[in-house]
């Protein structure tokens, strides 16, 4: 999902903790308490929830620009001010997240200078490009959908500040989610060309959309830990069914075909069964070689260059206010 | 008088609507996360008050031109928006800078407007009277904040004023539309808002340690149709969907 990258062993060994702590730890979590900032958990746990939260705020951060690059562009004002507003949803989503990271004790500009610098990830998804309006339509429909699907059961993550941030952000997700189908639904009923414009969309989205839910369950080293943990509630492969069952209707209303010659109903299991996710591109764009990889990291640094002189402009009219309210503290005593 | 009321809402729609169009360039690209969301805020604002406005001027017009058609389907010379709102977003500064000399007029020019005769315009000022007090609250304090920075944040919020200045000479501007209709109580006098506007950049800069530079030489066109070289370009992208597709429902 906006986690994918969440495959990776930790590298360092896990420092000897307590076991009588760490069994009453994993009792709370199996009796569905939510454990809070001050609690004692396990290193684990932590580093695994700093991680999932921050790459989950970083993608909502870097998931901007894409559509952020519709903004000017919009065809309608009623568009562009759900657009807007959709964007603006996604910022407040990255400001919740690293809110949530921080009760864990790393700070916001610890975590930015950790997407900046490239050593975290963010979801692949935002590294496709937006090329026609059709697919600021089609992220809303398939990735928002795609990200439902994954953070509907973290609303019932055994972390509680992430859970409760889960909660707001799905109901905005859902939101976006419907008005993207809505966008396309409007778009392919009023004319054959803006209908082609969708199905091209929906031809470029549709797996990088699947492979937003990360490896498969073979190659997933980190879900039995999140699993037992009560942080992941399906595995990779049971969220993607999900979402391949829930959106193949979808696309057949709106008269779309699925780019995949080897999707078919299964009528014995009740399922949409999919042909094989292209791992190789995957991998790729994990790793830095998408189509805009660079151009997502290079914006993102441009930006926190360019705003430099304005947070420290922020933090140096903040000091001196303070500076001039003790002054006047020991003026009146 | 229809004309002059379509003229006159047409002119505060484009308004909106232009700087709607600069503000929302930021979104993603902003200093902060915060602005990101704040100015992605205003910019909604904007659009929001450009609908209702575009809406109600082909409401006036009644040639059944619509909101879309009156923002996406005019050409450089017909917009009659005011040369300010139009200016690149430059750094931020200058967008903050903007957006003060802007929003101080607009504050007390939507709360006069709430008392207009037209009540579609009144109705319309009412809840952009509230949206503009929050903008130039922002505003105001991002100026006061740049201005009392750093010495960097205050060269550059100096500069972005003394580069916009001549730009709210036109914020003032009557003609013969807007005397028509003030005289019939349905607009509002821009001269009964310089003393409001002038004593709240005066205090906002005192407090930011800047200068307001003397009134002097403004620039003038934009309610004429005569814009800035950067409008045409902004036009192209704003209206690239509508061109290319027309008559598409979207």
């Amino acid at each position: 999902m906006y986690t994918q990258a969440l495959n990776a062993r930790d590298t360092e060994a896990g420092a000897v903790e307590d076991a009588d702590r760490v069994a009453a730890f994993q009792a709370r979590v199996d009796a569905e308490e939510k454990i809070e900032p001050n609690d004692w958990m396990p290193e684990g746990y932590r580093k695994t929830l700093v991680r999932q939260i921050s790459q989950h705020a970083h993608s909502e951060i870097v998931g901007m620009l894409p559509e952020g690059n519709w903004i000017s562009r919009a065809p309608t004002l009623k568009r562009k001010a759900a657009l807007l507003a959709k964007v603006q949803d996604e910022g407040g989503h990255g400001l919740y997240l690293y809110s949530a990271a921080e009760t864990l004790g790393v700070s916001r500009e610890e975590l930015t200078e950790q997407l900046l610098s490239g050593k975290a990830k963010y979801s692949s998804i935002f590294n496709y490009p937006t090329l026609t309006w059709a697919d600021i339509g089609a992220i809303g429909w398939l990735v928002d959908g795609a990200a439902i699907m994954n953070q509907i059961p973290l609303c019932r993550c055994s972390f509680g500040p992430y859970s409760r941030a889960m909660i707001r952000v799905c109901k905005e997700e859902s939101f976006h989610q419907r008005q993207g189908y809505e966008l396309l639904l409007e778009m392919v009923r009023s004319s054959e060309e803006q209908k082609e414009m969708v199905q091209d969309a929906l031809n470029r989205w549709w797996w990088p959309s699947l492979m937003m839910f990360g490896p498969s369950d073979t190659d997933s080293q980190h879900s039995a830990q999140s699993m037992a943990w009560k942080i992941k509630r399906f595995t990779n492969d049971e969220l993607r069914q999900k979402f391949v069952d829930a959106t193949v209707p979808q696309a057949h209303y709106l008269g779309l075909t699925i780019p995949d010659d080897k999707l078919s109903f299964n009528e014995a299991t009740g399922h949409w069964e999919f042909g094989e996710i292209d791992w190789d591109e995957f991998m790729r764009v994990i790793a830095g070689n998408g189509p805009c990889n660079r151009e997502r990291l290079a914006a993102r640094k441009k930006a926190h260059a360019d705003g430099a002189w304005v947070r420290e402009a922020a933090i140096a009219y903040s000091r001196k206010r303070a500076d001039r309210r003790e002054a006047a503290r020991h003026a009146a005593e | 008088m229809t004309s002059d009321l379509f003229t006159y809402t047409l002119r505060l729609a484009d308004d909106a609507a232009i700087l709607g169009q600069r503000l929302g360039e930021w979104c993603g690209h902003a200093p902060t996360l915060e602005e990101d969301i704040g100015l992605a805020n205003v910019a909604l604002d904007h659009i929001g008050q450009a609908r209702n406005l575009y809406s109600y001027a082909g409401e006036v017009e009644g040639a059944g031109r619509d909101e879309d058609q009156l923002c996406f389907l005019r050409k450089e010379r017909e917009f009659g928006n005011c040369l300010l709102v139009e200016q690149p977003n430059g750094d931020f500064a200058q967008t903050i800078a903007r957006q003060l000399f802007f929003s101080a007029f607009m504050l007390p020019f939507w709360r006069k407007l709430t008392g207009s005769r037209d009540e579609t315009l009144a109705a319309i000022a009412a809840k952009a009277e509230k949206e503009a007090a929050y903008h130039l609250r922002h505003s105001g304090e991002w100026t006061i904040r740049l201005g009392d920075g750093t010495a960097e944040s205050r060269a550059r919020m100096q500069d972005a004023i003394d580069l916009l200045w001549p730009y709210t000479g036109e914020l003032f501007e009557v003609d013969g539309v807007v005397e028509r209709l003030v005289a019939d109580g349905i607009a509002v006098d821009p001269e009964t808002i310089r003393d409001e506007w002038h004593a709240t950049l005066r205090r906002v800069c005192d407090e930011a340690t800047l200068t307001l530079p003397p009134v002097g030489w403004m620039q003038s066109g934009g309610r004429s149709g005569r814009h800035s070289e950067s409008f045409g370009h902004l036009l192209s992208e704003m209206q690239y969907m509508q061109r290319a597709y027309p008559g598409m429902r979207w």
